[in-house]
């Protein structure tokens, strides 16, 4: 790639930060350019956002059907997966799969739910009464 | 610290890499050497692991090695420490920064409050320099970002302990004083570098990795349609292209970066056989961008044939050819 060729599109990197790519500069040498993105891959980044929101939303069809408890939940909105969640709760994987159903959240300890709030950055009240 | 230098690279270990080793007087050490000589090029298609349902796959060799390699090739020691206690880590931290150091530290990115939003996931192998203290701000160098920065104790405390796949667990590290490097240990380090990458590239007997994972990928990436259909295999398609072309890869899958540490390695070792083989990387890098491209086509919706996912996996064969004979070549070099 050429050092005139270095995309300068429109990314979320905006207002924050232009990356460092290596590029060719006009002798033929490698020099170093900055980039503000590039549109290949923000439609990448773009992409993975709205799967996400879709795995947020069909997670708030479930707690709100019943089929799962709140934690579900918050566990998509906050980017989760079983080694995170269980990382930060100190609760086993299994442990916290089971608190994802509604009957077992249910009987979960102010304690534990507690456990679970601060991890979400939420009140105890909002987990408990799925306020979203 | 009074003098300390901020430097922004492409990729976050290799710019700690760098600043970690000027700081011992290896001032001649940048990007593309550390890159090199840390045998930092590489391909897997991690097997068994799966990312949102996707493909798991980098472009560089395992979170740390890059570090680790080009101190060994230096024979500069590495001075790390992990903690389970969070007070413990921060008594260590303050210890060193008293003492004048600024040194490395692993952290997570999903709590890394300077960065955009859209770039904060559970990643837990950042790198970033501390280097310094005021009041109860740490002075904060990211090698990604343009400008020095701060984090509070309590920030910097949790991405420290950020936790899931790669846990940090505190881990902070730096390069011990070292003895003075001669050129001919600067050669030598180049060419262990360059031996240790064709044998990464080349001879792990697995499928998966090296130029062979390449075309791994490639054979996957012409099922997907008809496995996961159109709209899932786009979002596998999206997975490749931001491991390959995001912020920390210097573009083309880290090719380029390569590319540039071989033109300097063919100015140190006065041997212009590496300068045609650092062309070959860029060509390479090239094809990577022009994959991503035809990637780009089908997850925004533009063309979405089987057809269209033949071709993104053609150009992948196209590139594992290509890189395995430039890797060929270098193995047959006789480089000193």
């Amino acid at each position: 790639m050429k050092k005139e060729e270095l995309p300068q599109d429109k990314s979320a990197l905006e207002k924050f930060t232009r990356e460092v790519c290596y590029v060719k500069g006009e002798d033929g040498k490698y020099v170093t350019g900055l980039s503000t993105g590039w549109e290949a891959k923000a439609a990448a980044l773009d992409n993975q956002w709205e799967e996400i929101d879709r795995r947020v939303e069909e997670a708030k069809q479930k707690v709100l059907n019943g089929e799962a408890s709140p934690i579900l939940y918050f566990f998509e909105l906050k980017l989760m997966d079983l080694p995170v969640l269980a990382g930060y709760t100190g609760f086993s994987k299994w442990s916290v799969k089971r608190h994802m159903k509604p009957h077992v959240f249910k009987k979960l300890s102010d304690k534990k739910l507690q456990v679970y709030a601060d991890t979400f950055e939420v009140s105890l009240e909002d987990l408990k009464n799925f306020n979203v | 610290m009074e003098n300390f230098k901020h430097i922004q690279t492409a990729h976050c270990e290799n710019g700690v890499t760098v600043n970690l080793l000027q700081q011992q007087g290896m001032d001649w050490m940048n990007e593309p050497l550390a890159f090199g000589m840390g045998s930092g090029l590489f391909y897997i298609h991690i097997p068994f692991l799966k990312v949102n349902g996707g493909p798991a796959i980098s472009f560089r060799s395992m979170p740390g090695s890059i570090f680790k390699r080009t101190c060994k090739v230096l024979n500069v020691d590495v001075n790390r420490k992990k903690f389970s206690s969070k007070e413990a880590a921060q008594t260590y931290l303050d210890e060193k920064l008293d003492q004048g150091l600024s040194v490395g530290c692993q952290v997570g990115v999903f709590h890394l409050m300077y960065f955009p939003k859209e770039y904060r996931f559970h990643f837990n192998a950042h790198n970033l320099i501390v280097y310094g203290k005021e009041e109860d701000n740490y002075l904060i160098s990211d090698p990604v970002m343009e400008t020095t920065t701060t984090l509070t104790a309590p920030e910097l405390e949790k991405v420290r302990f950020a936790k899931g796949a790669l846990a940090p667990k505190g881990h902070i590290y730096y390069a011990e004083k070292a003895g003075i490097i001669t050129e001919e240990m600067i050669r030598k380090g180049i060419v262990k570098g360059i031996k240790h990458n064709v044998r990464d590239m080349l001879h792990i007997p697995a499928r998966a990795a090296g130029v062979r994972g390449i075309n791994h990928t490639a054979s996957k990436v012409r099922k997907w349609r008809d496995q996961v259909g159109e709209r899932q295999a786009g979002l596998f398609l999206g997975q490749i292209v931001r491991m390959q072309e995001e912020i920390g890869t210097g573009g083309g899958g880290f090719r380029f970066l390569y590319a540039a540490f071989l033109e300097q390695a063919a100015e140190r070792l006065g041997n212009d056989k590496l300068i045609r083989i650092s062309e070959e990387f860029t060509k390479s890098g090239d094809l990577w961008r022009d994959s991503a491209l035809q990637m780009a086509g089908i997850y925004k919706g533009r063309i979405t044939a089987q057809k269209d996912f033949d071709h993104a996996a053609d150009i992948m064969n196209e590139i594992a050819a290509l890189e395995k004979q430039a890797f060929q070549d270098l193995s047959k070099l006789k480089l000193r």
